[in-house]
C-alpha cells in the first residue's frame, strides 16, 4: 500500500509539475497575474508530493518490502538501516527520485527566499524548474519506476553493492547532487531572463548566491566522493579520472567559470551573454553527468541499447534542455546589451581568459569523457582514455589559469597597467620562484613539476596575502582588527577559496612528489618500514560485522622507538553477493597518512600487505573544503543579507494578506 | 614521478635483512617496479575501470605475470607494448595511441584552447570599437538596489 502511495504522490506531482511549467509562464508573457500566482503554490505542492514519494519509498527500505523491485534489487535484510535507507539512490531509479527531489527542493527554497523578485521573473524561474522536473517525473513514472511491484515478492533482497557500504554513501551523493541540481535554479534565472529580456545587472545579483550555494555543494560533494574513493578502494588513489568522476568534474569547472563570471555581470554589468551561456552550459552539463552515471552507458554502450525505451528518452530529454535552452539563446541573446567597455589587460579580461582557460578544461574532459563511447558507436574500435591521457592535456590547460588567478583579483577594472601590476607582484613573484625552487631541493628531491606544483600555490598564497595588504590600507579602521573587520565578506570569501586551491595544489604536488609505497610479505612479528615509520604485523583475527565476516589484520606502527598508532585493516566478505572487499586502514595526520591494506593470505599465516605513506595528501581534500568555506562567506556578504532583511520590511503582514487575497 | 621508483628500489634494496624485516613480495624489485611503471598506462581488461596495477581481478594477475615474464626476456617497455596491442588493441592502453580516429582525441583540447583565445581577442577588439564607454554606470547600479528594494511591493 505504502508504495502505490508513493507511486501515486510521484503522478500527482508530474500533474502539478505541468501546470507549473506552463501557467505562469504563460501568465508572465500575457501579464496575467492570476495565472503567475500559480507558481508559489504548484512549486510548494510538488515539494510535499516528491517528499512524500521519497518518504514512502525510505519506509519500503526500511520495511525490508522485496516485494518493491527496486528495494528487493538494491538492499538486504542483513543491511543496517543506515545503509537500508542510503540504498534508496544506491542505483538508477531511485537515483532520478533523489534528483527530483532535490529539485523540489530547491524550488521551494526558491519560493521562500524570492519576495524581492520581481513576480514575472519569479513565475518564470519557478516555471523553467517545474518544466525540468516535468522531465525527470515522466521519465521515473515511464521507464524507470522505482515503485515497482515484484510479485511474488523477494525473499530476500539482492545487498547494495558492498562498494557502497560505507559512510561516504551516506552523504556524498546528496551532497553531489544539491550542487548539479543547484545549477538548476542558476539555469532558470538565466532562462527566465532570456524569456523576459531583461538580462540586466539585477539578474546577476539575484542569481549569484544561489550558484555560489550551488557551486559549494558540488566542491564537498566531489571531495567527498575522492576521500570515500582513496579509504574504500584500498589502492591509495584519489582521483581515477573515470567518467562518473568526470561526471561530476565537468559542471564543477563550468560552474566555476559560471561563478566568476557572474561576479563580472553583477559588478561591471560586461559579460551577459557569456554568463548566460554559462549558466546553461552548467546545468546540461549536470544533467549529462547524471545520466551518464545512471544510465549504464559508461559500462558499455551496449548496455545503453539493451534498455532502448531509456536511452531514447534520456536522448530526447537532453536534447529539448539543452537544444531548447541554446536555441532561445540564439534567438534571444544578440539582444542583450553589451555593458561596459575594458581593455583586454584589465580584470575583467583576465576573468574572461580564466573563463576561456576553464572552458577548454572543461571541454577537454568532454572529450576524453565521450569519445571512446563515440568510437565504440561508430564501430571505429574500443579504446581506453585514461589518467595518462587527462593528466597530459589538463595540466597544461591549468596551469596559465591559475596563474592569472594570481593577478586578476590585483588587477584594475577596466584598464590594468602592467609596469604597475610589475611593480605590486615583483615580491610576490620573487619569493614564489626561489621558495619554489629551493623547498623541493631542502625536502630531498627536486623534479619540474615538483616544482612548478609549489610554484603556482606560493604565487596564489603570497598575491592573495599582497592582495589583503592593499585592501587593508584602504579600509577605515584605526586597529589592526578593525580594519580587517571592515573588509567585505565576499573579499574573504574570494581570498579564502583562492587559498584552498593553493592548498588543494600543495596536497596535490607533495602525494606526486614524496609518496612512497611497499609491496611486503609479512609473517607474524615482522616489520617493515616506509616513510620515517616502522610497521610490525601483530597477526590476522576473524571479525564478524552485522552483514559480513572479516579478517582483520592488526599493525603497530612507531617511529623512532615510540607508537604511533595500531592501525586494523580488514579484508571483507560480503555473503550476500559473495564479494571480497579490502578495507584499508589509515592514520590520517596533518603532514602524512599512514595506509596499510591487506592483500591475500599467504601460506603459514603471512599476508601480502600494501603500505604507502602519503605526505600531505589530506591537503588535497582540506582545499576543497577551504574552497566552499570561501563560497559559503561570499553569500554571508552584507550586500546579500541586507537583501533579505530589507524584503521582509519591504513586505509588512497586511501586504501578505492582501497578496493572499488576491491570489 | 621517477624519484617514486628509485625510492622504493632504495628502500627495497638496501635495508640489511635484520630477523624480522618483511621481504618484499616480488622477487625482482627492479622487475616489478619497471612492472608498475608499465602497470599504471595498462588497463585491466574486465574490470569497470581500472588500471592493470590497481586491479586484484585474476585475469589481471595473469596478465601481470605475463607482463613480468616479458620484463625476464629483457623485452623494452616498446615491445611488450607493442605484444600487447597487437594482442588485445588498443584498448588496453590508457594513453591512446595518436592515429588517424584519435587525431581529434588529441588535437581538440589545445583547438578548443586556440579557437577560444581567438574568439576571444576578436570579440574584445570588435567590441572595443561598438561599445560607447561609461554603459554601465552608478546610475545602473541604483537601479539595481532600487529593484532589489522595490520587488517585494512590486511583486
Amino acid at each position: 500500500m505504502i508504495p502505490e502511495i508513493g507511486h501515486f504522490a510521484l503522478i500527482l506531482a508530474l500533474c502539478v509539475a505541468v501546470m507549473q511549467g506552463s501557467l505562469p509562464i504563460y501568465g508572465a508573457a500575457v501579464g496575467n497575474s492570476a495565472l503567475m500566482a500559480v507558481a508559489k503554490p504548484a512549486a510548494r505542492a510538488q515539494f510535499l508530493l516528491v517528499l512524500i514519494a521519497f518518504c514512502c519509498l525510505g519506509y519500503a527500505f526500511a520495511e525490508k518490502d522485496f516485494s518493491v523491485l527496486y528495494v528487493a534489487a538494491t538492499s538486504n535484510s542483513q543491511l543496517p538501516l543506515h545503509y537500508r535507507l542510503a540504498a534508496i539512490w544506491g542505483a538508477h531509479e531511485g537515483s532520478l527520485l533523489l534528483w527530483t527531489f532535490i529539485l523540489t527542493l530547491w524550488m521551494f527554497a526558491v519560493t521562500l527566499f524570492s519576495a524581492h523578485l520581481p513576480e514575472t521573473t519569479r513565475s518564470r524561474i519557478l516555471g523553467v524548474m517545474g518544466l525540468v522536473s516535468v522531465g525527470f517525473l515522466l521519465f521515473m513514472l515511464t521507464v524507470s519506476n522505482p515503485f515497482e511491484r515484484l510479485i511474488p515478492a523477494a525473499p530476500e533482497g539482492r545487498d547494495l553493492n558492498p562498494l557502497l557500504q560505507d559512510p561516504g554513501m551516506v552523504i556524498h551523493p546528496p551532497m553531489l547532487y544539491m550542487g548539479y541540481v543547484g545549477f538548476s535554479v542558476a539555469f532558470a534565472f538565466a532562462i527566465a531572463a532570456l524569456l523576459g529580456g531583461n538580462l540586466d545587472a539585477a539578474w546577476a545579483r539575484w542569481s549569484r548566491p544561489w550558484t555560489t550555494v550551488a557551486w559549494c555543494f558540488l566542491t564537498i560533494g566531489i571531495a567527498l566522493g575522492s576521500g570515500w574513493a582513496y579509504y574504500e578502494l584500498g589502492w591509495g588513489g584519489w582521483w581515477f579520472w573515470d567518467p562518473v568522476e568526470n561526471a561530476s568534474f565537468m559542471p564543477w569547472l563550468a560552474g566555476t567559470a559560471l561563478v566568476h563570471s557572474l561576479a563580472v555581470t553583477d559588478k561591471r554589468g560586461g559579460f551577459k551573454v557569456w554568463t548566460v551561456l554559462l549558466a546553461i552550459m552548467a546545468f546540461s552539463l549536470s544533467l549529462l553527468g547524471t545520466f551518464l552515471v545512471r544510465s549504464g552507458v559508461l559500462t558499455s554502450v551496449h548496455a545503453f541499447a539493451t534498455d532502448p525505451k531509456r536511452g531514447l528518452f534520456i536522448l530526447a530529454f537532453l536534447a529539448i534542455v539543452i537544444g531548447g535552452s541554446l536555441a532561445l539563446y540564439a534567438w534571444r541573446a544578440p539582444k542583450v546589451g553589451l555593458g561596459g567597455s575594458f581593455a583586454m589587460l584589465s580584470r575583467e579580461g583576465m576573468l574572461l581568459a580564466n573563463n576561456v582557460l576553464l572552458v577548454a578544461a572543461m571541454g577537454s574532459v568532454l572529450l576524453g569523457t565521450l569519445y571512446p563511447l563515440f568510437l565504440d558507436a561508430l564501430d571505429l574500435g574500443k579504446i581506453s582514455v585514461g589518467p595518462p591521457y587527462f593528466d597530459s592535456v589538463f595540466v597544461p590547460l591549468m596551469v596559465p589559469a591559475l596563474f592569472l588567478m594570481g593577478i586578476g583579483p590585483l588587477a584594475q577594472w577596466k584598464k590594468a597597467s602592467v609596469p604597475d601590476l610589475a611593480k605590486r607582484l615583483k615580491w610576490a613573484f620573487g619569493v614564489s620562484v626561489v621558495s619554489a625552487l629551493t623547498l623541493p631541493i631542502v625536502l630531498g628531491s627536486w623534479t619540474p613539476l615538483l616544482s612548478l606544483g609549489l610554484l603556482l600555490a606560493i604565487w596564489i598564497m603570497t598575491t592573495s596575502a599582497i592582495g589583503l595588504r592593499e585592501r587593508l590600507a584602504h579600509v577605515n579602521g584605526n586597529s589592526l582588527v578593525e580594519r580587517l573587520a571592515s573588509v567585505p565578506r565576499s573579499y574573504w570569501g574570494m581570498l579564502v577559496a583562492h587559498c584552498g586551491i593553493a592548498v588543494f595544489i600543495v596536497g596535490v604536488t607533495m602525494v606526486k612528489g614524496f609518496e612512497t609505497e611497499k609491496d611486503v610479505r609479512m609473517n607474524v612479528g615482522e616489520t617493515a618500514s616506509i616513510g620515517d615509520y616502522l610497521f610490525r604485523f601483530d597477526g590476522a583475527q576473524d571479525v564478524v560485522g552485522p552483514n559480513y565476516t572479516a579478517v582483520q589484520g592488526t599493525f603497530s606502527v612507531s617511529r623512532d622507538g615510540r607508537d604511533t598508532t595500531v592501525l586494523y585493516p580488514e579484508k571483507r566478505r560480503y555473503p550476500a553477493q559473495n564479494q571480497v572487499m579490502t578495507e584499508a586502514a589509515i592514520d590520517p595526520g596533518l603532514l602524512r597518512d599512514l595506509y596499510v591494506s591487506l592483500g591475500e593470505p599467504l601460506d603459514d599465516g603471512a599476508w601480502s600487505v600494501r603500505l604507502y605513506h602519503k605526505p600531505f595528501i589530506d591537503w588535497i581534500w582540506g582545499g576543497c573544503f577551504i574552497m566552499a568555506l570561501g563560497g559559503a562567506l561570499a553569500i554571508s556578504d552584507r550586500r546579500y543579507r541586507l537583501a533579505w532583511r530589507r524584503q521582509e520590511q519591504a513586505v509588512p503582514v497586511p501586504t501578505r494578506a492582501a497578496r493572499r487575497k488576491v491570489a | 614521478m621517477k624519484m617514486k621508483w628509485v625510492m622504493l628500489i632504495i628502500l627495497c634494496v638496501s635495508g640489511p635483512a635484520w630477523a624480522g624485516e618483511a621481504r618484499p613480495l616480488a622477487d625482482d624489485p627492479v622487475a616489478e617496479a619497471r612492472l608498475k611503471h608499465l602497470a599504471v598506462e595498462l588497463r585491466c581488461l574486465v574490470c569497470q575501470n581500472q588500471t592493470l596495477a590497481d586491479s586484484n581481478a585474476p585475469l589481471a594477475e595473469d596478465l601481470r605475470r605475463e607482463v613480468r615474464d616479458m620484463i625476464a626476456k629483457d623485452m623494452s617497455d616498446q615491445e611488450i607494448i607493442e605484444f600487447l596491442v597487437s594482442r588485445y588493441g588498443d584498448f588496453v592502453l590508457y594513453r591512446p595511441p595518436l592515429k588517424a580516429t584519435t587525431t581529434l582525441l588529441w588535437v581538440g583540447p589545445f583547438a578548443l584552447l586556440t579557437i577560444g583565445a581567438a574568439a576571444l581577442v576578436i570579440t574584445l577588439r570588435r567590441r572595443a570599437h561598438t561599445v560607447v564607454d561609461v554603459v554601465v554606470t552608478d546610475e545602473e547600479h541604483r537601479k539595481v538596489e532600487q529593484l532589489l528594494a522595490e520587488g517585494g511591493k512590486r511583486s
